[in-house]
């Protein structure tokens, strides 16, 4: 078994939120807008008049502060989940490299080059912090 | 008798069909993943699966939050792909086995699980990569499906130890199936990653190496962790590590390792291909 201490079910885990059901019903709106971005149609209308379509899935004010500032972060505290959050990714052409640099405030560089070391035998919070 | 001939696991991350599409299999940033899948080609061929029992979880394709089953069983004669929304290519679309995805259903339920069940069903990344990696430039896939949904999404998640156990039930209705089929059931997703929040492209070798290790001669060894644990150790998409546990499940009591491989990263994941036999 990998080391895990008896009350680390407890502890909040670092820079991580779970997508629990408060999550997602706070999140609702913001969510259900993603997924329409599985049409074509409904990504032109988005980048067409971005403000009449985020009025019409009834963004909160917090989630449409947070998509006018591409902040994703903004958006995971606003109940968005990255599964969704995705595919507002692609209508800006972002991968999800982008959006993890975005998140970590590293540059795309910084965040592949963060990924690599890890595959050259770095942990995560050596890659993280080097 | 229809004869389980293995279980293969894979990663299904949305950057490898791309890497497919453009020709990239030998690009030094992907062959160390494609080499791996060069041994399960060579069983395929020897083993001639026709239909496929594949584990997976719907990345916001077929399933919404409006309605989130925490096991969906596809009971469909055809299966599409459709658009995803972030410019992958559309994936052929799958033959189903509606009569055996029923006798699926009939065990389960049998067993005291509540699946849902799914005449139409659209299945995404998650079920057509695997098949992309296993059966390179096929004009139509040679098996027929039957798609088992796991969420890995909206949290509470199914406990791993309730994935092996569905999984579990698969065989036995796998094992009852009175039909000639040659079956090879897949587990996809993982292993670590984390793509959302300040941990966004954590990976953790250790815990992928001891669910490597394990999930072929103790795969109960997976369940001892909660959920919560699950995503510490793996990641917050890490956890679709379910979909392999209970594809371990449904390829029956015993299992032997006939090919691994292991690569760290493949865009934000650590990913992985096994390929395990009946023991």
């Amino acid at each position: 078994m990998p080391p895990t201490s008896p009350k680390s079910a407890a502890e909040p885990i670092p820079g991580t939120t779970l997508f629990d059901g408060q999550a997602a019903a706070k999140g609702y709106q913001l969510n259900a807008m993603c997924f329409s971005f599985n049409e074509a149609a409904n990504r032109a209308a988005f980048l067409a008049d971005e403000e009449a379509y985020c009025a019409r899935y009834g963004l909160t004010p917090e989630q449409r502060a947070a998509v006018a500032k591409r902040d994703v972060l903004g958006m995971i505290a606003a109940g968005g989940n990255i599964y969704y959050l995705a595919k507002l990714a692609g209508i800006f052409g972002l991968n999800v490299q982008d959006v993890g640099a975005l998140q970590t405030g590293k540059t795309v560089d910084q965040f592949k080059a963060m990924l690599l070391a890890q595959g050259q035998g770095q942990s995560y919070e050596e890659a993280a912090n080097g | 008798m229809a004869e389980i001939v293995g279980a293969y696991f894979t990663s299904h991350v949305p950057a490898i069909s791309g890497a497919i599409h453009r020709g990239d299999q030998q690009q030094p940033y992907w062959k160390p993943f494609f080499d791996g899948f060069i041994r399960v080609h060579e069983w395929l061929a020897a083993m001639k699966p026709d239909v496929a029992v594949v584990f997976s979880n719907d990345h916001g394709l077929n399933f919404f939050l409006n309605a989130m089953p925490t096991f969906a069983v596809g009971a469909a004669s055809e299966y599409a792909n459709a658009d995803e929304g972030w410019g992958l290519p559309l994936y052929k679309t799958f033959k189903g086995h509606p009569e055996l995805s029923w006798h699926v259903i009939e065990q389960l339920v049998a067993d005291e699980f509540d699946p849902v069940t799914c005449q139409q069903m659209l299945v995404d990344h998650a079920v057509s990569i695997p098949f992309e990696l296993a059966y390179p430039g096929a004009q139509e896939w040679p098996v027929r499906l039957v798609p088992i949904g796991i969420n890995t999404v909206q949290h509470p998640l199914p406990s791993a130890k309730r994935c092996l156990a569905l999984g579990r039930s698969v065989h036995r209705a796998l094992a009852s199936w009175q039909g000639a089929e040659r079956i090879v059931v897949i587990g996809t997703g993982g292993l670590s990653h984390q793509l959302d929040g300040e941990r966004a492209g954590f990976m953790n070798p250790d815990y992928d190496r001891f669910c490597l290790d394990h999930l072929a001669a103790d795969p109960d060894a997976l369940t001892g962790h909660s959920i919560e644990v699950m995503v510490r150790l793996s990641g917050t998409q890490g956890v679709e590590v379910l979909n392999w546990i209970a594809a371990r499940g449904a390829l029956g009591p015993g299992a032997v390792e006939v090919h691994r491989n292991y690569h760290i990263p493949i865009s934000n994941t650590a990913a992985a291909t096994l390929l395990l036999e009946p023991a």
